[in-house]
């Protein structure tokens, strides 16, 4: 008897605790999601201006969009921007990762002399804030005639990339050894090892990192604004969107402006909701211990 | 098996000198003769070659920008009287910015130089030993495929690290040089000179005028480090929980939508964000239509407002992130162990406390210090926030919300300061150094490497 009322006192507080816990998740859900869907909303507005006193727009209208799209020679060249970052982010993606790739495998899988002491090298050059060295790579640009150009925002993403080894790293120590060893003993150079055993294991370590590299472009905005300056046809989406806010059309072009946001993050999005899975896998294999 | 051969003891370079015969004699000075002599073509050319070139430059170019880096330039740029033409003309000045950025790469290069001259005697000392010991040397063709298998690090890594040399490793030493001169505002090139002034600036920083800039500017990044991390933690693993539990329906469906803000760009939703708090914006908007406040709440403008709104936008962004990697580290945690403490009578609450968050602790401890190096360093969110203000006019050019990172931008680009600038690179870095160390050390990779 007494049992039973305290298993039953016990299911109907797992049910009050459990709608509580509803009622959190969808308060958090809609304070997480308002910017989003405000944003979206914004993009469809037909009524002008920056800011209006409600949220849910009057009346929906796609002229923002057009407006954005049809804009190629004026002050915000969209779609020009667009493709500026869908080429950058593609060549440094790639040049990324086979740097990445390359640095992990020599630093986790081969041994020679210089090998710690290059681990502990690198360790200490990531301690230093990132764009500390901007001005200083900006002006080596300048000296090498490379500023402003889609090149050397490339070039600095590419060379960038080298330090950034270290959840490779972290992936390939996984991979037992015994499987070089094997390959080893049936006459396999490092080359054919690399080539033909762990590359085709590492696949999820592979996608981290090009989606990483591939993403780093998309979102950077200071080294980006420093290298362009004023050349406002060779600017990604992020500092060319940026621009549309500061300056005094501000608040005219403020819709197109958040149709330019949703054109952005919606494939990102995509893509990343796609890869989640690598992207957790990327940061538990990397720093997590076993 | 992967163990470094063990040589037995080496024949040092002196002993090479005097034994060698001409050719080995020769690479002493002439890079490359041991190898082409022994018909070592393309590795004796490359040798050769790097050294004319070397020589080349360093008489051309070298000499001179060395010889500058100890005074940045002496002459001015200004107007000279022309006597032939007899009106003043503008002479082209030195540009100590220039001297002193070229004068690091010809270091740099001198050092690369050097590698390679011992590489040559390295590879001189081989050719004399197999010599010795009867056997032939390495054809060109054996060279090469070394490259992809003895030497096959040499082949990943040649190129990433020429790419950290002069992409990384140049501008570190040419901004930690900067912080020994005097550029600044004042002492712009190519109009006028700055030259070396030894530890004056870090005195400036830490104990003259920049102090009463510099010590709250930092302690405002430790204070917003300490809680952008923690609460980015501590609710990031109360969401996972959250989400785990059983009962709750739908797990993948919330998840998405908490992974879809993380997915946003930031300069999105950091801009998005500081529209949607603006005085005018939509949240006070709304809030004085519902009749809850009278005047618009000052978010962003009022120091103490735009601090809390900062932490706050900050969670709604890396609050994911930590959901993310939690949930993966809670749906491996043993339930036995929860199991137990729930039938000897645990509530939800003291299960949590005493065995899920320490468990969660430990694993993401390096993650954790990682966080807040990050976040000492988190440009975005300050920058595309607030951009550091509101301005406090105790500062010098720096904000209520700045941080040392964002300071150190501002000092460069509103106020050029450089040397200010690299000082306080310089003591971020020693910052953030600290508690790297102090990560590094506690994780796997570095432990196993």
């Amino acid at each position: 008897m007494e049992a039973k009322k305290k298993n039953k006192s016990y299911k109907s507080s797992q049910r009050i605790s459990l709608t509580g816990s509803y009622i959190l998740l969808i308060v958090m859900s809609i304070v997480w999601m308002f910017p989003i869907v405000w944003i979206v909303l914004s993009s469809f507005r037909a009524e002008g201006g920056a800011f209006v006193p409600y949220i849910i727009p009057k009346s929906f209208t796609l002229d923002n969009y057009k407006i954005l799209l049809s804009n190629s020679t004026g002050s915000f060249p969209f779609v020009r921007w667009f493709l500026n970052t869908l080429f950058i982010a593609t060549i440094s993606c790639i040049l990324s990762t086979f740097i990445t790739i390359a640095m992990a495998y020599a630093l986790s899988r081969l041994r020679f002399r210089m090998r710690k002491p290059i681990l502990k090298i690198a360790l200490v050059l990531n301690m230093f804030p990132g764009f500390m060295s901007m001005f200083a790579i900006y002006y080596i640009l300048k000296a090498l005639d490379l500023t402003q150009t889609k090149f050397a925002l490339i070039l600095v993403y590419s060379a960038g990339a080298a330090l950034g080894f270290y959840i490779a790293k972290g992936f390939f120590d996984t991979i037992p050894m015994a499987l070089d060893e094997s390959a080893m003993i049936d006459g396999a150079n490092k080359w054919q090892i690399f080539t033909k055993i762990t590359l085709p294991l590492s696949k999820p370590m592979i996608v981290y990192t090009s989606l990483m590299s591939f993403m780093g472009p998309w979102m950077d905005f200071i080294f980006a604004k420093v290298i362009m300056g004023d050349k406002v046809e060779n600017y990604t989406v992020a500092i060319g969107l940026f621009s549309m806010m500061t300056k005094t059309t501000a608040n005219s072009l403020f819709m197109s402006f958040t149709a330019g946001c949703v054109l952005i993050a919606i494939p990102i999005t995509i893509l990343f909701i796609i890869m989640q899975r690598f992207y957790v896998a990327g940061i538990t294999s990397g720093s997590v211990k076993e | 098996m992967f163990n470094k051969k063990k040589y037995e003891q080496k024949t040092t370079f002196r002993e090479l000198f005097k034994k060698g015969d001409a050719m080995t004699k020769l690479s002493f000075v002439i890079m490359g003769s041991a190898n082409l002599a022994n018909k070592q073509w393309l590795k004796g050319l490359f040798f050769l070659g790097t050294q004319v070139a070397f020589l080349f430059w360093l008489i051309r170019n070298g000499l001179t920008a060395l010889s500058m880096l100890s005074t940045l330039g002496t002459q001015e740029q200004g107007l000279v009287m022309d006597k032939k033409l007899g009106i003043p003309v503008l002479q082209e000045g030195d540009n100590s910015m220039l001297i002193l950025l070229f004068g690091i790469a010809a270091i740099l290069l001198c050092i690369l130089m050097i590698v390679l001259y011992i590489v040559n005697l390295k590879s001189a000392r081989h050719l004399y030993e197999l010599k010795q010991a009867g056997q032939k040397a390495p054809t060109t063709m054996e060279d090469l495929s070394s490259l992809l298998n003895e030497r096959f690090h040499a082949t990943l890594m040649t190129i990433p690290l020429l790419g950290v040399l002069f992409f990384t490793i140049l501008p570190l030493i040419y901004m930690i040089s900067i912080a020994f001169t005097n550029y600044d505002h004042n002492h712009l090139p190519p109009k006028n000179l700055f030259t070396w002034v030894g530890f004056s600036n870090f005195a400036n920083v830490l104990n003259g005028k920049m102090a009463a800039t510099f010590f709250p500017v930092l302690s405002w990044t430790l204070i917003w480090a300490v809680i952008a991390t923690a609460t980015c933690f501590f609710f990031g693993v109360l969401l996972a929980l959250l989400i785990n539990r059983k009962g709750i329906k739908f797990k993948g469906l919330w998840r998405t939508i908490f992974v879809i803000t993380l997915a946003v760009p930031q300069f999105v939703s950091l801009l998005i964000m500081r529209n949607l708090l603006n005085g005018a914006g939509p949240i006070n908007a709304t809030l004085m239509s519902w009749g809850l406040i009278d005047t618009a709440i000052p978010f962003l403008t009022d120091p103490l407002w735009a601090k809390i709104s900062v932490i706050f936008v900050n969670m709604w962004i890396g609050l994911p992130a930590t959901m993310l990697v939690s949930t993966g580290i809670i749906q491996n945690l043993p339930e036995d162990q929860i199991e137990a403490a729930r039938i000897d009578g645990a509530n939800a609450f003291q299960i949590f406390r005493n065995i899920t968050f320490p468990q969660i602790l430990f694993v993401m401890t390096p993650a954790l210090i990682q966080q807040f190096i990050g976040n000492i360093n988190n440009f975005n969110v300050i920058f595309l926030l607030t951009g550091g203000g509101p301005t406090n006019s105790d500062f010098y050019g720096a904000g209520s919300t700045d941080l040392l990172v964002t300071w150190l931008y501002n000092l460069t680009l509103n106020t050029m300061d450089y040397n200010l600038a690299s000082v306080i690179g310089i003591l971020i870095f020693i910052l953030s150094a600290v508690f790297s160390l102090i990560a590094y050390t506690r994780t796997n990779s570095f432990k196993e490497g």
